[in-house]
């Protein structure tokens, strides 16, 4: 039988704020078993990080633990009874006790492990201390040979290397090792996880997730993961807790929870994950273009697409240093067709995205883009300026809806604004338009008024898409259209701009690093990796064969909303 | 590839789009909201309000022409004002009692309670015109009598009435202070957007010249600029010069702050938007970026007044500023030079602490408007 | 480290030449040459001045030349470490500087110091203990500090020390002691010289060091890597030195490339006021009777301290911030 090693009863944490009290953990409860895998899901604010937080009191002020018990159960050697029961939410926060708990009993991982480790300080030096903490006689040379050690089981090529080297000098893969090394030092029984693969890239996750599940069945870990991906549950958990606005809304087996979800956010958390898993139904009503149908001319014809950026460095700009961001990248897009571009961090896709919609200047190839009176039009190296109707045909949808809005302008203003400049409709007929968009997105009319504040994120997103279709386009690039939003807004954003296809006849190319959103959303699919294009082909094709070797990769460390669909450890 | 939905606001319930509570404000108006929350920023700025009126008004508030002086009230110390004689409301100072000393030809004051000098509200006085064009023959307070003493705050060396020239001294003071960051804040927005906006070698070489600007010591500086002024120019000419030379160094720390905030602002989606949107580099500027860092702007150019008349006082008191007959705080303290006439006549740091109270104010001030300019944080 | 230095080094003095440039322009910027000054100067006090020796000053400092050639010449010899010749003292200005340049070491070097050591333990605390008592105090100082103009804190301070305790404060030394040799009486004499230029003299920087230490070490406190450091179990104050006070500093050090300008700044009025015998008061006299190449020595001297208090600064941020190491390598 199992080890019970944490026990959580009714926790309260609460954020007293200058007028209200924000209640981010109400009352919560779980229990965490030896050699297992809790994991904690959530959208963003339903306080599964402050929940974890609190576990080693570690809350950011002005958080408090108000209420509740956290039960440590510490044991003798391979005693099934504890030796000693330790309630952590009556010791202090920086209390003595607590210290020690945080020294030997329970470690952490953190989500960004650039700004989680110090940059000050090597590698080495900070798993050293943690050591050291935990074992305050060894002697300093020892520490820093296990240190290395350490380092090795976390698979790193070059341990000794790593340990001399400063975190910043280290890749995101490599510095999340470092930090999971430090964890470690202190052979905790408890290993709480906040979010630990987010910040990376979806094949390093693959590789961490990897380690982590690896470590706790060889040292026997309990472990508290705490993610917004159900994906990663599906891979990973044990036993699952749903939280939201503070609560736990349902905990159980991994297969009970996605098998028989009982609480109705847990079944809305889990189809919307899962309904990215398969084309929209929207899709269908697409009539579906074959790319080699005669008669029918791409849209789009990007050929050999180079970016190249120059990097100065140095008093007078000597000692240049070239960056190839895009190279040598070639693609059709047909009309109404969907094209999503599919890479990791530095594979130039939203360079690339850039340079159709004029951001960017290419700096090699032609972008042909057929216009709405049939002639070609060469993109590349095009200014597009004031009324050039280019800038009208061809729109784009950016990322974070936090940043694509000028605060200080109301969305009426934001939404007309390419509108106004490109004297298609002014006063009275203006408003009007405004308030046609805004109705076509699903926002009320009466919103145009107010500013962007006033607006959550899935709303600014709905806005950011109705000033894309202002001028009435028919071509629009989507960088990352849903990646700042929760899981559960993500399908709607993506049904509402298939729905705007449907209406005005858009042809998307849609840049993501998800391949869901691809399997949903898109017809063909480009795969970049480093600036090159390493496999196109139908969304079918690529996804369920893959031929390129980094596809095959990419593929593979997606992690399915499925439990039935995953690897065997 | 980072997933940044953690950091963004709570989200609702997927499918409740309804317009939230807090909406149709104005980012002007969360600002105003934000500054009234800031307790001290109040007060200051209400002291401030009520320095810059003083100043306006000098001329009706002060008691005395500031150069009107009556050699016998030499360093006379203040009068306490009386306003009810008995039950009675009727303003008064008592005279003073002068023995001078033979010897070190020294004179000494006493109060003289057997002499009451009768003080009125809007008395009257020479002609002369409010704000330059407002005709009026009356000011605030006075004796009834021009010609016997009245001296609330003192007299100095030549028995000229402290409370007068401090009150025209806020003019000059507090102007200059505000013509130096108007001045600078022009240069700053300039140099500082083009850094920011153009970037590259341009960029490279302002922030050059502004780091080699920051090395250089301000002061000596200041004074040696300020000793190349010939001696002969008239006081206006001096004012200005004296402004420019304020600015001369001031621009740079506007200059940065501009540079940083476009810089910020370039990577905005929103500006980069707006170039989709068909607009011109000069609408960008003018309508996308510049509304987003002018109320930070005007705060940090608020904070950066007090460097002004601070640097104004010093360079007065050192004797390389503004000279005689000009009325500024630091031209009256160079009255308190030496150990013995400021201990013998402790009210000639009064403008002292005048410019101590307008640059506490305006740093307050500055303070609060710089955490309300950000009305989104 | 040695490659880092060497490029430091150039561009301080291409830093150090645009200086002397600045200076001599302010030297250049009154009308007429300081011969011409002089003469007329002495000749309205009824004097007389030998012209055979304005001539030759002329031709030694090439008066008659255009500009840039006059530049040429007195840059040339700021470079030979001449730094011309003093009318109003009738003494080369080297000799003067020399004359004066200890104290004025003692003095601002002292004051740093004080500075550094006040301003940091202050800004660390009231930034730990944010919005405690404390914290209000030293904010309550920190702006008192910056609003009080330094000349007027010397006059305050010297007025309370004169009207209560009847003490003249001034100058570096007492009388009896000038020119005597070392002895503890003179140190002690010193010091109760001392300490008013260097609490009046820092005042005015220490507010803005505690000001900017305090903003530094509250935007790190916040930072996930103290998270982290308080997870492993690190008692509260080791942690608080060990990971955000040193990430904290880095800024703090930089500082001094500005700190320095203004302490020279602030030194040079508080020694005017309080009347000492240093660069401050060598400058304004200058200035005063237009005697240029003492006050463009002067300023030269200057620039040079600020420089190498850089140069300081850069090794300490060399040695302190690995990443600064990491980039230089």
């Amino acid at each position: 039988m199992k080890r019970l090693l944490l026990s959580v009863r009714n926790l309260k944490t609460h954020f007293p704020l200058a007028k209200t009290i924000v209640k981010a953990v109400d009352g919560i409860s779980f229990d965490l078993f030896e050699g297992e895998t809790l994991c904690v899901v959530g959208e963003s604010g339903s306080g599964k990080s402050a929940a974890a937080r609190s576990i080693l009191q570690i809350l950011d002020r002005p958080g408090k633990i108000v209420d509740g018990e956290i039960l440590l159960h510490r044991y003798r050697e391979d005693d099934t009874t504890p030796s000693a029961i330790i309630d952590i939410a009556k010791l202090g926060r920086s209390s003595r006790a607590m210290q020690m708990v945080r020294r030997q009993d329970i470690s952490m991982i953190f989500q960004e492990p650039m700004s989680s480790l110090s940059l000050a300080h090597s590698c080495g030096d900070q798993i050293v201390e943690a050591i050291l903490l935990r074992h305050p006689r060894m002697a300093k040379r020892d520490a820093w040979q296990r240190a290395v050690e350490l380092l090795r089981q976390m698979q790193l090529p070059d341990p000794a290397l790593t340990a001399s080297q400063y975190p910043f000098q280290l890749s995101g893969g490599m510095r999340q090792r470092a930090m999971i090394a430090m964890a470690l030092a202190s052979e905790p029984r408890i290993l709480i996880a906040d979010e630990p693969t987010t910040a990376l890239d979806v094949t390093t996750q693959a590789e961490i997730l990897a380690l982590l599940e690896r470590l706790r069945s060889s040292l026997g870990l309990g472990v508290i993961f705490i993610t917004h991906d159900v994906g990663v549950v599906a891979n990973i958990a044990d036993r699952v807790a749903v939280m939201q606005l503070g609560k736990v809304v349902e905990t159980g087996d991994l297969r009970s929870i996605f098998d028989h979800p009982q609480h109705p956010y847990t079944r809305m958390l889990l189809a919307s994950a899962q309904r990215l898993e398969k084309p929209s139904p929207l899709r269908a009503t697409v009539v579906p273009v074959e790319s080699t149908h005669a008669n029918v001319r791409p849209i789009l014809k990007v050929r050999d697409l180079g970016k190249t950026f120059v990097l100065r460095r140095g008093l007078l700009g000597n000692g240049l240093k070239e960056l190839r961001a895009v190279d040598g990248v070639s693609f059709d897009v047909m009309p109404r067709e969907n094209v999503g571009i599919v890479g990791e961090s530095g594979s130039g896709k939203s360079t690339m995205a850039r340079c159709i919609v004029g951001l960017h200047n290419a700096s090699a190839g032609s972008m042909l883009y057929r216009d709405a009176s049939d002639g070609e039009v060469e993109l590349a190296g095009r200014v597009r300026k004031g009324n050039d109707p280019l800038l009208r045909e061809v729109r784009m949808i950016f990322q974070d809806p936090f940043s694509a809005l000028n605060p200080r302008m109301t969305v009426g203003q934001i939404i007309g604004e390419p509108i106004r400049l490109a004297k298609t409709a002014r006063g009275r007929e203006l408003k009007e338009r405004v308030a046609e968009l805004l109705s076509l997105v699903g926002l009320e009319p009466r919103m145009m008024e107010r500013y962007p504040h006033a607006f959550s994120g899935g709303q600014r997103q709905r806005i950011v898409i109705a000033r894309a279709i202002a001028t009435s386009p028919r071509l629009i690039v989507a960088d990352e259209a849903t990646s700042a939003l929760d899981v559960s807004l993500r399908a709607q954003m993506l049904d509402l701009m298939l729905e705007l296809q449907n209406r005005l006849n858009l042809s998307y190319v849609f840049i993501t690093h998800d391949i869901s959103n691809i399997r949903y959303f898109c017809d063909r699919v480009v795969v970049m990796h480093q600036g090159k294009v390493v496999e196109t082909g139908t969304v079918d094709a690529v996804l369920n064969a893959p031929s390129h070797d980094y596809t095959k990769r990419l593929i593979a460390s997606v992690p399915r909303p499925d439990p039935s669909l995953q690897t065997p450890q | 590839m980072t997933q940044i939905s953690d950091v963004s606001a709570p989200k609702v319930a997927p499918g409740a789009i309804k317009a939230p509570p807090d909406s149709g404000e104005t980012p002007f108006r969360l600002m105003w909201r934000k500054l009234r929350r800031h307790r001290l920023a109040q007060i200051s700025g209400v002291i401030l309000i009520l320095l810059y009126a003083i100043a306006l008004l000098a001329d009706f508030l002060a008691p005395r022409d500031p150069n009107a002086y009556i050699g016998r009230f030499t360093y006379a110390p203040p009068q306490q004002l009386h306003l009810f004689d008995g039950v009675t409301f009727a303003p008064f100072v008592y005279d003073y009692k002068v023995t001078v000393d033979p010897d070190a030809l020294k004179r000494s004051f006493e109060v003289n309670p057997d002499k009451k000098i009768p003080v009125h509200f809007f008395v009257a006085s020479e002609p002369y015109k409010l704000l330059g064009f407002i005709p009026l023959q009356h000011r605030f307070i006075g004796p009834a009598d021009p010609e016997s003493p009245f001296y609330l705050f003192g007299a100095d060396r030549l028995g000229r009435d402290m409370l007068s020239r401090l009150i025209h001294g806020a003019r000059i003071s507090l102007s200059i202070g505000l013509s130096g960051v108007m001045l600078s804040l022009l240069i700053g927005v300039i140099v500082g957007g083009i850094s920011g906006y153009v970037g590259g070698r341009t960029d490279m070489i302002i922030q050059r010249i502004i780091e080699f600007i920051w090395s250089l010591p301000q002061i000596p500086l200041w004074l040696g600029l300020a000793a190349a002024m010939p001696r002969d120019w008239t006081s206006l000419q001096a004012y200005f010069v004296i402004t420019i030379i304020l600015a001369l160094i001031g621009w740079t720390e506007l200059a940065r702050v501009v540079r940083g905030r476009v810089l910020a602002l370039k990577t905005e989606d929103f500006v980069a938007a707006a170039r989709l949107d068909g607009a011109s580099e000069l609408r960008i500027i003018l309508r996308h970026i510049v509304p987003s860092f002018m109320s930070h702007i005007i705060a940090v150019a608020t904070l950066a007044i007090p460097a002004m008349i601070l640097a104004e006082t010093t360079l007065s008191y050192l004797g390389l500023g503004l000279q005689a007959p000009i009325v500024s705080w630091g031209v009256l303290l160079r009255e308190a030079q030496n150990i013995r006439s400021i201990a013998s006549a402790p009210w000639l740091l009064a403008p002292g602490f005048a410019v101590i109270l307008a640059v506490l104010a305006l740093n307050f001030f500055g303070d609060g408007l710089r955490d309300a300019a950000d009305p989104y944080s | 480290m040695i490659g880092y230095i060497l490029r430091r080094v150039c561009a301080m003095a291409l830093t150090f030449w645009a200086m002397t440039f600045v200076a001599f322009l302010i030297m250049e910027l009154p009308p007429g040459d300081f011969a011409t000054t002089r003469v007329s100067e002495v000749s309205a006090a009824g004097a007389k001045i030998d012209p055979a020796m304005v001539e030759r000053l002329r031709e030694m400092y090439h008066l008659d030349a255009p500009l840039l050639e006059r530049y040429a010449v007195w840059f040339g010899g700021v470079l030979r470490g001449d730094l011309g010749y003093s009318l109003a003292y009738n003494t080369p200005v080297n000799q003067l500087v020399a004359s004066q340049l200890p104290n004025t070491l003692l003095v601002e070097g002292l004051t740093l110091l004080f500075m550094y050591a006040v301003a940091i333990p202050i800004g660390i605390y009231s930034a730990v203990r944010q919005y405690s008592a404390g914290d209000y105090v030293a904010s309550i100082i920190g702006f008192i500090g910056v609003a009080v103009p330094s000349f007027l804190f010397a006059l305050l301070l010297m007025w309370v020390a004169y009207s209560s305790f009847g003490v003249v404060l001034g100058g570096l030394q007492s009388q009896e002691y000038q020119g005597a040799a070392w002895s503890w009486g003179k140190f002690s004499d010193l010091a109760a010289h001392l300490w008013a230029p260097i609490l009046v003299g820092g005042a005015a920087g220490m507010a803005s060091l505690i000001r900017v230490t305090r903003a530094n070490l509250l935007d790190e406190l916040d930072k996930p890597y103290v998270t982290t450091a308080r997870a492993k179990g690190l008692p509260e104050w080791r942690l608080l030195l060990k990971y955000p006070v040193r990430m904290a500093m880095s800024p703090l050090v930089s500082s001094i490339g500005w700190l320095l300008p203004s302490l020279i700044s602030s030194a040079t009025v508080v020694a005017i006021v309080l009347n000492m015998p240093t660069l401050g008061p060598l400058l304004l006299t200058g200035l005063l009777v237009q005697d240029m190449f003492l006050a463009g020595g002067v300023l030269v001297v200057m620039a040079i301290l600020t420089l190498i208090g850089t140069l300081i600064s850069d090794v300490v941020l060399f040695w302190l911030d690995p990443r600064v190491r990491v980039s230089a390598a």
